[in-house]
């Protein structure tokens, strides 16, 4: 129920700021989504979709957290590993 | 598709497999809140990758599974007025109150329609001025903008043939239930990232730091569910007990600001009934009395419409992580995703009905799962 799919945003309907639409590609799908709680996003964005309303911006900065996450418990893993012989 | 493909990386998942093995040194039980997390691990197999020290409980975070039968009924009864359109979303169709549902209502000639967003049925109620057009506005705090919005655009534009069943539930409230119960076995959570993309984790703090727990924000991709259960264990065995937020690509503390300004606006904290669990105080969101003309309890006079539940079922301690699916003598036999005795079984988030379509029977049953994983899981 709380699914929420990122997708890119196509264009923007300015007209209204609360009702104002983005037409948002998710994976080839293109739907018409409300903007009014993610006023900021622009045009090349992705956002979060939940039932017809972006919830956030995706940050793209944080979006490789979770690899560099692995890579440092790994480095941090071989270090320790390298101590104890 | 970007943001999602890339989180499920098979070689990634191995290498976290690989480091919350190395770390782990004592025996550990973590609870995922969110039915969606539910289904991802079962789905992707993600608890099979885990050592067996840490075993995974499902948590109560599915608004199909916990919205009580008494609401459910009021459902159906609202639905099977003649001149009613209820409008709902798709999963609420199927869960059952007695031997009804509202399919059933639909197929004796109610006019039930499945909506994507409370927005669809606001435009229904525009286009049917005759009618009256109720929506079933169950969800968590997720759902709760959209549907504050239904709520304040059909105030704002005046659409009087426009009301809401509300049945909104909260987080933080369910998991201190979980937590001052005597058969509590839940060492840490992983917080529902997308409830605290709406309403921000400063909430957490305070649960976190009451009860010694570590709670990890944690998304919904497997190498999400995995990042977030190796900050949990890491947090475990250095004994912290801190908030941490695995989900910064989509999660910020403060949450929407915007969103939970409407949901303010349009919503206020009320106790709520949970299918299975019983009434939690503050645990539920209803209209404010500006909003009142579109409280379709109100509506319709069914404020008073009170049912008990049934006691056949032990959804209610799958719900609390006290019991896993396959330890229900009904699951599988009696109780079936065709034939549902209980919330659990109900929704493709409840951990009944993952355990039954991923074919968690029990060990021999779970087919590609890798058989050292741990047997509670079963």
């Amino acid at each position: 129920m709380c699914l929420a799919i990122p997708g890119k945003v196509l264009s923007i309907d300015e007209k209204d700021p609360l009702l104002r639409k983005a037409r948002v590609e998710f994976g080839g799908a293109v739907r018409e989504i409300s903007l009014a709680y993610v006023p900021e996003a622009e045009v090349g964005d992705y956002v979060l979709v939940h039932v017809g309303f972006a919830i956030n911006k995706i940050d793209e900065e944080e979006a490789n957290e979770v690899f560099e996450y692995l890579r440092r418990m790994e480095e941090l893993s071989e270090l320790e590993s390298g101590e104890s012989r | 598709m970007k943001f999602v493909d890339e989180y499920r990386d098979p070689e990634a998942a191995r290498g976290y497999a690989e480091a919350l093995a190395k770390l782990v040194a004592r025996p550990w039980t973590i609870m995922e809140i969110c039915g969606g997390q539910t289904h991802a691990i079962v789905k992707f197999g993600v608890d099979a990758l885990l050592p067996e020290q840490v075993t995974l409980v499902h948590g109560p975070g599915c608004p199909v599974c916990v919205t009580p039968v008494e609401l459910i009924e009021k459902a159906l009864n609202i639905a099977a007025i003649p001149n009613v359109i209820f409008c709902s979303f798709g999963d609420m169709l199927r869960v059952p109150a007695g031997s009804r549902d509202l399919f059933s209502v639909k197929s004796e000639g109610g006019d039930v329609r499945i909506v994507y967003s409370p927005m669809d049925a606001l435009k229904i109620a525009l286009e049917n001025p005759g009618r009256e057009v109720v929506f079933f506005a169950v969800g968590f705090e997720t759902t709760a903008p959209a549907n504050a919005m239904a709520a304040y655009q059909a105030r704002r534009q005046g659409i009087a043939n426009f009301s809401m069943l509300v049945s909104h539930v909260l987080v933080p409230p369910a998991m201190e239930v979980i937590l001052s119960s005597p058969s509590n076995r839940v060492q840490g959570f992983l917080a529902a990232g997308h409830v605290c993309t709406v309403m921000g984790y400063s909430e957490y703090e305070a649960i976190s730091r009451k009860y010694n727990v570590p709670v990890v924000v944690t998304g919904f991709e497997p190498l999400d569910i995995l990042q977030g259960i190796h900050m949990v264990v890491l947090q475990l065995e250095e004994g912290r007990a801190e908030v941490e937020n695995q989900y910064s690509r989509a999660v910020q503390r403060e949450g929407n600001t915007a969103a939970q300004k409407l949901i303010r606006e349009v919503f206020r904290v009320v106790p709520r009934k949970w299918r299975g669990v019983g009434e939690i105080a503050n645990s539920g969101l209803g209209l404010v009395d500006e909003y009142s003309a579109f409280d379709a309890e109100r509506k319709f006079g069914l404020e008073e419409h009170r049912v008990e539940e049934s006691p056949d079922c032990i959804s209610g301690l799958v719900l609390q992580g006290v019991k896993k699916p396959a330890e229900c003598p009904a699951f599988a036999g009696a109780c079936t995703p065709e034939h549902p005795l209980g919330a659990t079984m109900v929704s493709n988030e409840g951990a009944c009905a993952a355990y039954y379509r991923y074919r968690r029977f029990d060990s021999e049953g779970s087919a590609g799962i890798r058989s050292g994983a741990n047997t509670d899981e079963r």
